[in-house]
């Protein structure tokens, strides 16, 4: 039995009740749904707005975060009245100001294997927006393990990949991608970033499939896969299969429940520190400015892109990208006091591992990178 | 001569273009010609033992490899090869912990 609209809906739908493909029975069909949106970043951010102002009766959105200002040049749902306020609440306030005739029900938690289960038993589909690797394989599983489609965004800086992931009637993630890359492997992840319009047009195309599934109109993305490049603004579909070996889907699955995903993709899936490089390994901003001022040698190498030279640079250091590293090494001298830093850490981290595995044992990692150096001690230059 | 389309993640080792023009009768000799031409590519594409990494995919025009004849397939004249790595990017760190 669909849920009836009333007047003012039926003159808020009326563009859609036009749409002979939609009607007062594809319209009660969108109130009657629900969706789970795990993210509300870049790509949750437009598909929130857009199945709000679309009538989908319950919309359930999962993140943790509270706004940042580094958000708002992609996460359009935010704005700047809103920084410091759970993700989940701005983005609630703003689809409710859109429409007031829908549920929003907020989870201000991470999505774990712990919560999943219970966060997502209530929702018709799933959303894919998030933004690492143990938590894409975390929502596929629970998609294929509760028969729900997951409908999959990703970016990377000028690129998006889209598909829906139904197991029941076609591939899924880990049928795709059956292993996620090796931490480190991912190719210039260091480089990182994303074209803010980016998210926007993926998250849209993610939205339109989940309508289009509640609706049970046209052709959904089910064994398809949609690469996006917004540069030549080309769009291509490629045809997937189910992979016959798949782990969790394919006939002889050794995956029947959740598992750990931060141990099988061996990169943490949330918030974590990721600044230091461990006991004994770092060195404070405070300490290194301390050296540089008595005249102790040392090598300072940077290990970010030219790109990010621009905005912020510690004197005297040499700049070596990441992925340069590995050819460099021999330009470098192990005898020599080196100290290793990006913008917060992580890349130097990296690099400090690189560098103690070719036999480097006098070797630091400046912590939290030249952001903590900026901070603590020349706050004349940028924090990004 | 066929065209291989490389997935952003990849360009940097390609000298930061999107396509190269490959010479080839296979998909294995095209992605020969692909490594030889651009050598840093080929621990990103194979395992130490040669294989394609799970991670990556291949696709002639708009099928997978793996679900034509693999890296024996035949590859015509003007056929479009494209290499699709898995991204993770969405939110907050943008596919992969950029700091």
């Amino acid at each position: 039995m669909l849920p009836e609209l009333n007047h003012e809906e039926i003159m808020r739908y009326s563009r859609h009740l036009l749409i002979p493909e939609v009607g007062l029975e594809g319209q009660r069909k969108l109130k009657a749904a629900s969706v789970l949106l795990i993210g509300t970043g870049g790509l949750g951010s437009p598909a929130a707005m857009y199945l709000a102002a679309a009538g989908v009766g319950r919309i359930g959105l999962v993140d943790y975060d509270v706004v940042d200002s580094s958000n708002l040049q992609r996460q359009v749902i935010h704005g700047s009245s809103g920084l410091g306020v759970l993700k989940v609440e701005s983005a609630r306030d703003r689809m409710l100001d859109i429409n007031p005739y829908i549920q929003v029900e907020v989870y201000n938690e991470p999505f774990t294997s712990e919560n999943a289960m219970r966060i997502s038993e209530s929702y018709d589909l799933i959303i894919d927006g998030t933004d690492n690797f143990p938590t894409r394989y975390l929502v596929n599983d629970v998609c294929v393990l509760t028969g729900k489609p997951n409908v999959y965004g990703s970016i990377f800086r000028f690129e998006g990949q889209l598909s829906v992931f139904d197991a029941k009637r076609g591939p899924c993630y880990r049928c795709l991608f059956p292993e996620p890359p090796p931490p480190g492997m991912v190719p210039s992840c260091a480089e990182g970033g994303v074209l803010g319009v980016l998210p926007g047009t993926v998250g849209t195309l993610q939205a339109t499939e989940a309508i289009k599934l509640i609706l049970e109109i046209g052709e959904p993305m089910i064994g398809k896969l949609l690469l996006y490049d917004a540069l030549d603004l080309s769009f291509q579909i490629v045809k997937l299969r189910k992979n016959p070996n798949c782990k969790i889907c394919g006939p002889n699955p050794t995956v029947t429940e959740l598992i750990d995903y931060e141990a099988f993709c061996g990169v943490p899936g949330h918030d974590h520190d990721e600044s230091s490089a461990g006991e004994g390994w770092d060195i404070e901003p405070t300490e290194l400015a301390r050296r540089q001022k008595s005249g102790i040698p040392i090598r300072l190498i940077d290990v970010r892109e030219p790109n990010e030279v621009e905005i912020s640079r510690i004197p005297g250091a040499d700049l070596i990208p990441l992925g340069q590293l590995p050819e460099k090494l021999a330009t470098l001298d192990s005898a020599e006091e080196i100290v290793l830093f990006c913008r917060s850490g992580g890349r130097s981290t990296r690099a400090l591992q690189l560098l103690v595995s070719a036999g480097f044992r006098k070797v630091k990692n400046l912590r939290g990178g030249i952001n903590a150096w900026v901070r603590e001690v020349d706050p004349s230059q940028p924090v990004y | 001569m066929a065209v291989l389309r490389i997935s952003t993640p990849l360009r940097p080792y390609i000298n930061g273009k999107s396509e190269v023009e490959l010479q080839g009768e296979t998909v294995l000799e095209v992605v020969e010609d692909l490594i030889l031409q651009y050598p840093a590519l080929r621990p990103h594409l194979f395992s130490s033992e040669g294989k394609l990494r799970a991670f990556v995919n291949l696709f002639l025009n708009d099928q997978d490899v793996r679900n034509l004849q693999g890296m024996e397939t035949p590859v015509k004249e003007n056929d479009r090869l494209v290499l699709v790595p898995s991204i993770a990017g969405g939110s907050r760190r943008d596919g992969c912990f950029p700091n």
